[in-house]
C-alpha cells in the first residue's frame, strides 16, 4: 500500500474502506438492537448471536476484511494527512477559509482520531475479553459477552465516553458517506442530490441507533 | 525623407489573391524546419495561435509574455464574438459581403486585400476552435448558432455566451501549451521585451527582461514576430489590461519598423462611465447588449425623475431617430460620437452626467427575463457587482471608453513590418480595419493572422534563412541593445523626482482622450503636442522610481511603459493632425457633412500614414502607402 | 472612509514574512480594491518605501491574474467575485482588512501578494487540451453538440485559473482547477476521445506540482469567481478510475 503514490488511488481506498466500515455499521447495529429486548430474552438470544459470528467461517472472513479496512483506513488517513501538511506549506496568519465549508468535513481526522481511540477500547473491552478472556456461560451455553456489555454501561462515564465517540461517527459519516461517493466518481447531480440526503439520513440513524442502546442499558438498570 | 510606399499584393482578382499566394510562397522542407528559431513575442490569440501552429509545423518557438501565464493575454476579455462568414443563417452572407461590410465598417482605409483575406480565412477559423472544444452558444438541436453586431445586416457572429475571448484564447493557450509539452516552444512568462534586435538588417533576437529577477536576457532567433497587442490603454482610461502596453512595437519602431494610422484609436460606445478620480480602468459592457437594449437620453438636459419614470415621450432613442435602418446597431465609432454628442449637449445621466441610457425593460417584457439572462446573465451579473445596480430593473449606464488600436506597426500583405525578419500580427499590427473596426472582427483579425497566415508568410521567409546558423547572442548589436536598455532603467531609477509614472500616465491620457479622442481639431491637436512635448520634458526630470532594477519592481516596469507613451502620444497626434478628412474612428471637426457625419476625402487621404523614426520624437518622417481598390469603389458610407 | 491595511510583506520565497500595518484616511466607497492598494502605493512610494507587489491585470474579472486573501478569504467577503471586481462598498469605515498572498507549497511566493502559479499551467500542458493540429480541423456543424452539452461543458470551461480553490482548500488541492479541464474537454465529442490520456497524465503531473488531495469540503466551489461545481472533481475521479480500471 505504501507504493501507491497517487492520491486518487489513496483516496479510492480510503471512500471503499470508508464504506465498507459504514455497511458494517449496520449489521453491529442490528446485532446490538437485540440489547433492547426485555433482559432474560436479550440475554439468551444476544449471546446466541454471538457464538454464531464467532463460529462462522464465512463471518470469520468478513471479520477479517473489517479488519483489514480498519488498518488501511487509518494509515491512508496518516498517510494524507502527511501529504496534506506537504502541500500546504507556510501556513496562513489570518485565516478565515472556514466560512466555505462544515467543520466536521474539514476535521475528519480529528473525528477519526477520536473514533480510532474509542475502537481500541471498545476492542479492548469487548472483543478482546470475548475472544481471549474467561467468559462465564449462560443458560444455552454460549459465553455471556450480554452481561458483560450490561455491566459496562452501568458505569455513566462509559456511556458518556460512548456517545461522545458516537457524535464524532455521526459527523464523520455525515461528511464520509457522501464524500465517498464522490471520490469514486459519481458525478452525476441527481444521484449526488440523492445521496446526500440518504447519506445524512443514514449518519443520523446511525447515531440515534448507537446512543439508543447504552442510555437504554443504563437507565434501565438504574429503574 | 517622405517616400510613397508599395505592399505588394498577390496577382490575380480578389478572390484568387490568396489563393496565388499560397501556391506561389516558398516552403521550408519538415527536416529544416526544426533548425529554424522563431521568437514570438505576447501569447494572447494571434501569439499563442502563432507559436502552436508553427511549432506543430516544427519550428522552434520561443514565447514571451509579460503576464505569470500566457492564458492571462488581454484576448481573454473580449467578450460578444467573433465573425465567419459560414452563412448558416442562409441570410444572404457570403465571404464577400463580409469583406465589404469590414471594409466599408473601415470606412475604406484599409487594404482590400488583407480585409478580403481575413473575411476569407474566417469560416475555417470557426472549424479550428471548434475542434479544440470551444464551447460555441449552440441551437437546441446542436447547430451552431449566431448573433447580429454592429455595422451589419445578418447574423454572423459565432459566441460563447459573453466569454467569447476567453474560451478562443483558451483554446489557443492549451493549443500552445501542448507544443510546450511537446518541446516544440520554450515558454517565457513574466519575461518583458524591451527591444528588438537586429543585426545586418534583420530582426534576430530581442533583449527581455525577466520580471521575477530583472534580470535582462538575450534571445536569439531566425525572425522575430510581435503579436502584443493594442495601445489603448495609453489613454490610461481605457477598457484594456492595466498592463497592456506599446513598449513592443514602439521599441521596434524606434528600430525602424513604420509605425501606421496610429491616431485610429476606436472608443467603444458601450463601457462603464468613469465613477471618480481612483479609477484606473473602464470596463467594457459587450457591445452584443445592443441587439436587445435601446440607448436612450431624457429629452430634457433638467431631467431629475428615475429611469423608469421618464415616459416614452420625454426619451430620446437617438440612435433610432438618427440610424433607422442600424438603429442600436450602428458601428461602434458612430455610435460613441451619438452618445458623446448627447453628453456634451448636457443630456447625459448619472452622478457626472457622463453616461446615456441603454434600455432593457422592452426586451424583458418581449422575451422574458430567463431569454435575457441567458444571453447576457454574466454582464448581468458583472454589471451589478461593479455598480451595485440590478439592470433587470434599471436601465445601465453606459460610456464611450477608448478601446482598440486600429493602427500599429505598418505590414505588408506578408505581415512583415518594414524591418526585413520582423513580423506583427493580431491587433499589434495595422492592416486588416481600416479607420474603424466592427464588432466581433478583433477576435478573427487575431485568430486569422496566428493560425492561418502567418504560418504560410512567414515560412516564405524563413525558406531562406536555412542556411543561416543560429543567431549568436554575443554578437555587438546584442552588446549595444542591452547597453542601451539598462541605461534606460538606470536613468528611470536615478531620476528621484516627485511623480510617479501612472500619475504621469494619467495627465497624458487625459489630454489625450479630449484633444486626440472622439473629436479633433487642428487647434487641439496642436495643443497637445505642445503639452506633451512639456509633459515628455517633465517625465525626464521628475519621475519617481523606486527600488533597484535587479529585482521585481512593478514601477519601473511602467516607468518603461509610459515612456514609451509618452512618444507615441506625439505621434498619435501629429498622425491626426495630417489627416484632414474624417473617416471612421478619426473625426475632425473641420471635416463633417452637414448632418454632422464623417467626411471623407478620398482624393488627398485616401492612403495609409507609415511613419519612420527619425531620432527625435516630434519629427517623425510621413510615408504614404496609397491604398488601391482594385474591386470595389469607395462610397459614402452610411448607415441611414 | 478610515481604513488600516495590514498587508503581507515578504521579499521572496526564501524570507521571512510578517503583517505590515497601513493607515489609508480617504478611501471612496465606490473604488475597487485594487484601487485601494493603487491608493497606498503612491503613497508609500512618495514616502521612500517600496509599494505593494500584487498581481492583476484584466481589472474586469477575466484574466484570473488578481488573488490574495482578502481577511482570510480568497477574493476577500463577496462570493463569485475575483479581487479586481471586490469594492470598498463591501467595507465599513473604520476597518481593519488583513490582506495575504495565497499560500501553497506550490504556489512559492515571488515578493508581498505576488505568488508563482505556474504549477497550473503545467497541469494544462501535461494534457489539458484537444491533440488537433491547425489545419485539420473538419467543418464545424458536422458535429453536432446539443446545446445542453455546450452549455455543461461551458460551466467547466469558465474556470479563470485564478488559484482561488487552491488557496482556499485545507489540503492545497488543485482538483477543481484540474477537473473543470478534464470535464470541460470529456463532456465535447471532439475532447472525450482523449480523456483516459488525458485524466492519468494531468492527475500525475497534479501529483507532481505538490498539490494536495481532495476531501470533499467543497469550500473551492463557494470561492470560485466563477462558481465552477465541484461535481467537476468527481467527474475527474470517474474517469480516472475508469482509465485506470478498464486501461490495457
Amino acid at each position: 500500500m505504501i507504493f501507491i503514490k497517487n492520491s486518487i488511488t489513496r483516496k479510492n481506498l480510503m471512500a471503499i474502506t470508508g464504506l465498507f466500515l459504514s455497511f458494517f455499521l449496520i449489521i453491529h447495529l442490528l446485532g446490538n438492537l437485540q440489547l433492547l429486548l426485555p433482559a432474560e430474552e436479550a440475554q439468551l438470544q444476544y449471546n446466541s448471536y454471538s457464538h454464531l459470528l464467532g463460529g462462522n467461517i464465512l463471518v470469520k472472513l468478513v471479520a477479517y476484511v473489517l479488519y483489514l479496512c480498519i488498518i488501511l483506513h487509518t494509515l491512508d488517513a496518516i498517510y494524507l494527512s502527511y501529504k496534506r501538511k506537504q502541500a500546504n506549506g507556510i501556513s496562513y496568519a489570518y485565516d478565515r477559509r472556514g466560512r466555505a465549508s462544515s467543520w466536521y468535513s474539514r476535521n475528519m481526522m480529528a473525528l477519526g482520531i477520536i473514533i480510532f481511540v474509542f475502537l481500541v477500547i471498545h476492542f479492548k473491552d469487548f472483543w478482546y475479553h470475548y475472544k481471549f478472556g474467561e467468559l462465564p456461560l449462560d443458560a444455552n451455553g454460549n459465553k455471556d459477552l450480554y452481561t458483560l456489555v450490561v455491566l459496562a454501561f452501568e458505569q455513566l462515564w462509559y456511556v458518556i465516553l460512548y456517545i461522545i465517540a458516537i457524535l464524532a461517527l455521526g459527523y464523520h459519516l455525515l461528511h464520509g458517506v457522501f464524500s465517498a461517493h464522490r471520490t469514486i466518481g459519481l458525478y452525476h447531480p441527481m444521484y449526488n442530490r440523492i445521496v446526500r440526503v440518504l447519506g445524512v439520513v443514514f449518519a443520523a440513524t446511525m447515531t440515534l441507533g448507537y446512543i439508543i442502546i447504552p442510555l437504554f442499558l443504563y437507565f434501565n438498570l438504574q429503574s | 525623407m517622405s517616400k510613397t510606399i508599395k505592399a505588394p499584393v498577390p496577382e490575380g482578382p480578389l478572390v484568387e489573391k490568396w489563393n496565388n499566394y499560397k501556391s506561389n510562397a516558398k516552403l521550408v522542407s519538415p527536416n529544416n524546419r526544426k533548425k529554424l528559431e522563431v521568437i514570438i513575442v505576447g501569447t494572447g490569440l494571434a501569439g499563442a495561435s502563432a507559436a502552436a501552429s508553427l511549432a506543430e509545423m516544427g519550428y522552434n518557438v520561443k514565447s514571451f509574455c509579460f503576464q505569470d501565464s500566457p492564458r492571462r493575454a488581454h484576448s481573454v476579455a473580449a467578450q460578444g464574438g467573433v465573425n465567419a462568414a459560414k452563412n448558416y443563417k442562409n441570410d444572404g452572407d457570403s465571404v464577400y459581403r463580409m469583406f465589404y461590410d469590414t471594409l466599408k465598417g473601415g470606412d475604406f482605409r484599409s487594404r482590400e486585400a488583407n480585409t478580403y483575406r481575413l473575411a476569407e480565412c474566417s469560416a475555417s477559423l470557426i472549424d479550428q476552435a471548434v475542434a479544440q472544444g470551444v464551447p460555441f452558444g449552440r441551437e437546441y438541436g446542436g447547430y451552431l448558432r449566431n448573433r447580429s453586431f454592429g455595422g451589419v445586416q445578418v447574423s454572423r457572429t459565432f459566441y460563447a455566451r459573453g466569454q467569447t475571448g476567453q474560451q478562443l484564447l483558451l483554446g489557443s493557450y492549451q493549443a500552445l501549451l501542448r507544443q510546450q509539452h511537446a518541446g516544440k516552444v520554450k515558454l517565457y512568462a513574466r519575461h518583458e521585451m524591451l527591444d528588438v534586435v537586429i543585426i545586418d538588417g534583420k530582426a534576430r533576437g530581442i533583449i527581455a527582461r525577466n520580471l521575477d529577477t530583472g534580470k535582462i536576457e538575450r534571445h536569439g532567433a531566425h525572425t522575430v514576430v510581435l503579436a502584443t497587442g493594442g495601445f489603448g490603454k495609453i489613454y490610461y482610461l481605457s477598457t484594456l489590461a492595466m498592463g497592456c502596453n506599446a513598449s513592443a512595437i514602439w521599441r521596434a519602431h524606434k528600430k525602424g519598423a513604420y509605425m501606421a494610422n496610429p491616431s485610429w484609436t476606436q472608443i467603444h460606445p458601450t463601457s462603464l462611465p468613469q465613477s471618480g478620480e481612483h479609477q484606473s480602468k473602464l470596463t467594457l459592457m459587450s457591445e452584443s447588449l445592443r441587439n436587445d437594449g435601446r440607448i436612450w437620453v431624457p429629452i430634457d438636459k433638467n431631467e431629475t425623475r428615475l429611469p423608469g419614470e421618464i415616459p416614452e415621450e420625454d426619451r430620446d432613442y437617438y440612435l433610432e431617430r438618427k440610424y433607422p435602418s442600424f438603429g442600436n446597431l450602428a458601428p461602434r465609432d458612430i455610435s460613441s460620437r451619438a452618445a458623446k454628442e448627447q453628453i456634451d449637449l448636457g443630456k447625459g445621466v448619472g452622478p457626472l452626467k457622463n453616461a446615456v441610457y441603454l434600455d432593457f425593460s422592452r426586451a424583458i417584457k418581449e422575451y422574458e427575463k430567463d431569454v435575457i439572462a441567458e444571453r447576457y446573465g454574466n454582464l448581468f451579473t458583472m454589471y451589478k457587482k461593479i455598480t451595485g445596480i440590478d439592470a433587470y430593473k434599471e436601465p445601465m449606464k453606459i460610456s464611450p471608453a477608448a478601446h482598440f488600436s486600429m493602427g500599429g506597426l505598418w505590414v505588408d500583405y506578408e505581415l512583415m513590418t518594414s524591418v526585413p525578419g520582423l513580423f506583427a500580427i493580431g491587433e499589434a499590427n495595422f492592416s486588416d480595419h481600416g479607420a474603424n473596426r466592427l464588432g466581433a472582427n478583433s477576435l478573427l483579425q487575431a485568430c486569422v493572422d496566428g493560425y492561418f497566415i502567418l504560418p504560410y508568410t512567414l515560412q516564405n521567409f524563413l525558406a531562406d534563412q536555412i542556411n543561416i546558423p543560429k543567431t549568436d547572442v554575443n554578437h555587438p548589436a546584442f552588446e549595444e541593445s542591452e547597453r542601451l536598455v539598462k541605461d534606460q532603467m538606470q536613468s528611470f531609477l536615478n531620476s528621484k523626482g516627485k511623480k510617479t509614472a501612472e500619475e504621469f500616465h494619467k495627465e497624458l491620457g487625459k489630454e489625450l482622450y479630449d484633444k486626440c479622442g472622439l473629436l479633433r481639431t487642428k487647434e487641439g491637436l496642436e495643443k497637445a503636442i505642445e503639452n506633451i512635448k512639456n509633459l515628455r520634458e517633465e517625465y525626464k526630470v521628475n519621475l519617481l522610481v523606486p527600488g533597484t532594477a535587479e529585482e521585481v519592481n512593478s514601477e519601473l516596469e511602467k516607468a518603461g511603459r509610459v515612456s514609451d507613451y509618452m512618444e507615441l502620444a506625439e505621434l498619435m497626434c501629429i498622425d491626426a493632425l495630417q489627416r484632414e478628412e474624417s473617416c471612421g474612428a478619426h473625426f475632425r471637426a473641420e471635416y463633417q457633412t452637414k448632418e454632422g457625419e464623417a467626411k471623407r476625402d478620398d482624393e488627398n487621404f485616401c492612403y495609409s500614414a507609415a511613419w519612420e523614426w527619425t531620432g527625435n520624437a516630434s519629427s517623425p518622417v510621413l510615408n504614404k502607402e496609397p491604398l488601391v481598390f482594385e474591386t470595389v469603389k469607395p462610397s459614402v458610407r452610411s448607415y441611414k | 472612509m478610515k481604513i488600516t491595511l495590514k498587508i503581507w510583506r515578504q521579499r521572496d520565497a526564501g524570507s521571512k514574512g510578517a503583517f505590515k500595518e497601513y493607515h489609508l484616511d480617504d478611501v471612496s466607497r465606490d473604488m475597487s480594491f485594487l484601487e485601494m492598494l493603487d491608493t497606498l502605493n503612491i503613497k508609500l512610494i512618495k514616502q521612500g518605501e517600496l509599494p505593494v507587489e500584487f498581481d492583476h491585470d484584466c481589472r474586469e474579472g477575466i484574466c484570473g491574474q488578481c488573488g490574495v486573501m482578502i481577511n482570510g478569504i480568497a477574493h476577500g467577503p463577496l462570493k463569485n467575485t475575483t479581487t479586481c471586481q471586490l469594492h470598498m462598498r463591501s467595507f465599513k469605515d473604520g476597518d481593519t482588512i488583513y490582506v495575504e498572498p495565497f499560500k501553497a507549497a506550490a504556489f512559492p511566493i515571488v515578493r508581498d501578494l505576488k505568488v508563482n502559479r505556474s504549477a497550473l499551467d503545467h497541469i494544462i500542458a501535461a494534457g489539458g487540451y484537444v491533440s488537433v493540429d491547425t489545419g485539420q480541423a473538419p467543418e464545424a456543424n458536422s458535429i453536432p453538440i446539443t446545446f445542453e452539452q455546450a452549455e455543461s461543458a461551458f460551466d467547466a470551461a469558465a474556470c479563470i485559473g485564478c488559484g482561488a480553490c487552491v488557496a482556499s482548500c485545507k489540503n492545497s488541492s488543485a482538483a477543481l482547477f484540474t477537473s473543470a479541464k478534464i470535464s470541460h474537454l470529456s463532456q465535447l465529442p471532439q475532447g472525450d476521445k482523449e480523456t483516459s490520456t488525458r485524466v492519468v497524465s494531468m492527475v500525475n503531473e497534479m501529483e507532481e506540482e505538490g498539490f494536495g488531495f481532495c476531501t470533499n469540503t467543497e469550500a473551492c466551489q463557494v470561492e470560485c469567481p466563477e462558481d465552477i461545481s465541484v461535481l467537476n472533481i468527481a467527474r475527474m475521479n470517474y474517469e480516472y478510475n475508469k482509465a485506470r480500471l478498464v486501461k490495457k
